[in-house]
């Protein structure tokens, strides 16, 4: 090969990794609200973790409020570290609607009844299908969801924090 | 008063930088014998205005003159004097200033150290250092400058994260930096010999140095890191392949890979190219490294703050100075002198080859895990976390024939090694090490076929390298080195068979039974300290016929309001017993972990060893016989 294939490939090479680090740059990576604004099938059913009963994800929101989904497994080591966080909401009068994520409901009942349980009302999700629904890609994950327009307001990937709170009590606030 | 001596002084730097830039270039292309006196007396001022201006911060921190924004975010009166010190490089601003210093400040040793080298590699070698320095101060000065003032003037500052209030994380910038910015020497060390057409046995005695200071600093820089990790962060490890973990690791991979070369170059006077790569490869990694953790473009526990116009500078700055080395080294590749030389299949330089491809292997790996998550979420938008068992499945099944290869590789001969008459040293040694291995493998339940190969060859290799310490002649400061690595992969290895833990809810005054140990908690208690609320809890552990106690911690701070573990760490020869715990609500119920892990200390032992063997080799004048 010559010298001055070897040059140019080489140069192409780096200008293509200059572009896409440059783009990567802009990837947002605090995950607002810009780009969420998805809306959310509410048609699909789930099982209750505590009754076994079988109900319509839509009812488990408030149509006039704005609701905290979090989506949780007992197995989920960061999970346990955020438990006191949500623990601390539900002490705000903050209602949490749990989506429990690939977990054998023994488990998470044992996790709750533990660690006390923070959440109004708790769903099961074996397969993850419903997580996926609400566009999750892990455990644990936040969702904060108008119950007006059916939308996501914002979105926190991993554990909460206790900056986290205030920022949750604010958009709760804001959207009331 | 600070903030503006701080600032100004930068300027005056710049100014320097600028002037010796044109200078350097100018008398290179003239045929001066000599330096000019000008050179070493502008590089000094310039040392010495950078000096004065991160001295100016420092003064700032330990004042806490909160009319410096660096200062008020990262900085509160009620901190330790200590921490306030470090508090200067803890943040974004502070650290790039330390960056700048110790670049400055290698340039001028540099200078007073290379009297004998040709006039013209010197002038460049100003050249390239300067062009890097003076994009770090327009960096600086354009976009976090550490000295903005802040009216009016707020009594109180934000705080630091408590975090990184420990002693590991206060000196293991600085060190890991004398590590990165070293490299930067070598780099444009390597350019100006390249131009100046004096690669040879001669250059590489004289660069070899500066690859082992970098190396040694980023060694220990590494090393203290991945303390801090273990005893600060609590989880448990000690290293966690956090791309930013993985960012310090990658120079290092390339560096020990540069470091084998240049002793081939020195000996030998061959892998000259290869060498020139590699230097710009280290300096280009170390670089890049800057710019992943500095631009918020990785998601890491350790991102500061995001600022995609740093990043954006950033970016440009490290692609304009990899373009320049390329352009440079395609345009001067033909001033290399290569003697054709035969090549033997056994001989040291096949070795040393061989043990490049293995570097760069690891390196691709570690590359590869940390980088190719950001193409994919620009390229169609998915995001992958890439975790340990990407790492450890990728490369811990290439130490087996690594580890072969370093049994024999150091103690072939140069040129031409014959096969020797069999050994029957090596076959005691080997079935020993089968013999140590099948006693160890016995005592655990979680061995693979994987773990046997690896065990026997680790421990083998640690039998080699002592036995070498006796037999073999090459010098004292590789043998320590490569002992040290091996106690290291062993260590290691030993550690992730063995360790074993156990995570359970407890009350004051419930046990738990773990591997016929009796873990107890005893009591727990609140105090008021400094500037955070302390809950210590009082552990037993009992085993069959010994008792020990631990007081792992919860540290409540106020500014911010974090919550911290403190692990408490029994840490003896053989093994550490590490527990944590955690507060989960009023009830009076703690998150309790407890980990047994073999050998702990053993690896931060052997990687002492690894650096002290290249701190050695630095000191020794007469190293150069083997």
């Amino acid at each position: 090969m010559s010298k001055n294939i070897k040059f140019l490939g080489l140069l192409l090479t780096l200008i293509i990794i200059f572009i896409i680090l440059l783009k990567g740059l802009n990837v947002s990576k605090d995950y607002s609200n810009e780009k969420l604004k998805g809306k959310i099938d509410f048609s699909l059913n789930a099982k209750k973790l505590f009754s076994d009963e079988i109900i319509n994800i839509s009812d488990l929101f408030d149509k006039n409020s704005t609701s905290v989904v979090n989506i949780w497994a007992s197995w989920c080591a960061p999970c346990r570290e955020e438990h006191q966080f949500l623990m601390k909401l539900k002490d705000m009068n903050i209602n949490i609607i749990g989506i429990n994520y690939k977990d054998s409901p023994k488990n998470a009942k044992n996790f709750l009844s533990l660690l006390g349980n923070p959440y109004s009302e708790v769903i099961t999700d074996n397969d993850g299908t419903k997580s996926i629904e609400f566009g999750a890609i892990g455990v644990p994950e936040t969702f904060i969801i108008s119950g007006k327009t059916n939308e996501i307001i914002k979105k926190y990937i991993g554990p909460l924090t206790s900056e986290n709170l205030i920022e949750i009590k604010n958009l709760l606030k804001k959207n009331a | 008063m600070s903030n503006y001596l701080g600032n100004y002084s930068l300027y005056i730097a710049l100014i320097a930088s600028v002037y010796l830039i044109f200078k350097s270039y100018l008398d290179a292309n003239s045929e001066n014998k000599y330096l000019d006196k000008n050179f070493i007396l502008i590089t000094s001022i310039q040392t010495i205005m950078i000096t004065v201006s991160f001295f100016s911060l420092v003064a700032a921190f330990v004042i806490s003159d909160f009319s410096n924004e660096t200062v008020f975010n990262n900085s509160h009166t009620l901190k330790p004097l200590f921490y306030k010190v470090s508090g200067t490089w803890g943040n974004h601003e502070g650290s790039l200033l330390l960056w700048l210093l110790v670049l400055s400040v290698f340039l001028f040793i540099f200078l007073l150290n290379s009297r004998s080298q040709d006039t013209k590699y010197k002038l460049l070698t100003i050249l390239f250092q300067q062009i890097i320095i003076s994009g770090f101060l327009v960096f600086i000065l354009l976009t976090s400058n550490p000295f903005k003032t802040l009216y009016p003037i707020p009594s109180e500052g934000l705080g630091l994260n408590p975090i990184l209030q420990d002693p590991a994380l206060a000196i293991h910038p600085p060190i890991l930096y004398l590590g990165y910015v070293g490299t930067s020497i070598i780099f444009s060390a390597s350019l100006a010999a390249m131009i100046s057409g004096n690669i040879g046995d001669n250059w590489a005695r004289h660069i070899k140095k500066w690859v082992l200071v970098s190396w040694v600093f980023l060694t220990i820089g590494i090393l203290l890191g991945s303390i801090w990790a273990y005893y600060e962060l609590g989880w448990g490890g000690f290293w966690f392949w956090d791309p930013v973990e993985n960012v310090s690791l990658m120079p290092w991979f390339c560096l020990t890979a540069l470091l084998h070369t240049v002793i081939v170059l020195q000996k030998r006077n061959s892998f000259k190219e290869w060498t020139i790569i590699l230097s710009i490869t280290t300096f280009s990694l170390s670089m890049s490294g800057t710019f992943l953790v500095r631009s918020g473009i990785l998601n890491s526990i350790h991102t500061f703050a995001n600022d995609p116009s740093r990043g954006l500078f950033i970016l440009s700055f490290l692609f304009i100075l990899i373009l320049m080395s390329i352009l440079i080294f395609f345009f001067n590749q033909n001033k290399i002198s290569n003697v054709a030389k035969e090549n033997f299949i056994l001989s040291k330089e096949t070795a040393i080859l061989v043990n490049n491809w293995f570097m760069m292997f690891f390196l691709s790996v570690v590359l590869v895990g940390t980088i190719y998550p950001i193409f994919l979420e620009v390229l169609n938008g998915s995001k992958i976390s890439v975790g340990p068992p990407f790492y450890h499945n990728l490369l811990i099944p290439f130490l087996i024939p690594f580890l072969i290869f370093m049994s024999f590789g150091p103690s072939l001969k140069w040129i031409k090694d014959k096969l020797k008459k069999f050994n029957y040293n090596i076959l005691i040694i080997f079935l020993v090490s089968l013999l140590i291995s099948y006693v160890i493998l016995t005592k655990t339940e979680n061995s693979f076929l994987l773990s046997i190969p690896l065990i026997v060859l680790s421990i083998y290799l640690l039998l080699v390298t002592i036995k070498d310490f006796f037999v073999s002649k090459s010098s004292i400061s590789q043998k320590i080195s490569h002992f040290g690595f091996s106690l290291l992969i062993t260590s290691i290895l030993l550690n992730g068979l063995f360790s074993n833990e156990f995570n359970s809810n407890m009350k004051v005054g419930d046990e738990r039974i773990f591997n016929e140990k009796v873990v107890k908690l005893k009591e727990v208690n609140v105090t008021d300290v400094d500037n955070y609320k302390s809950l210590k809890a009082s552990f037993e552990v009992t085993n069959k016929n010994s008792s020990f106690a631990l007081y792992p911690e919860v540290r409540i701070y106020q500014q911010p309001l974090t919550i911290t573990s403190e692990a408490d760490i029994k840490t003896t020869l053989f093994s550490d017993n590490f527990l944590v715990f955690n507060i989960l609500k009023d009830d009076g119920y703690y998150n309790v972990r407890y980990q047994y892990k073999p050998l702990m200390i053993w690896i931060w032992i052997s990687t002492i060893f690894i650096g002290f063997g290249g701190l050695l080799s630095v000191i020794r004048k007469n190293e150069q016989k083997y």
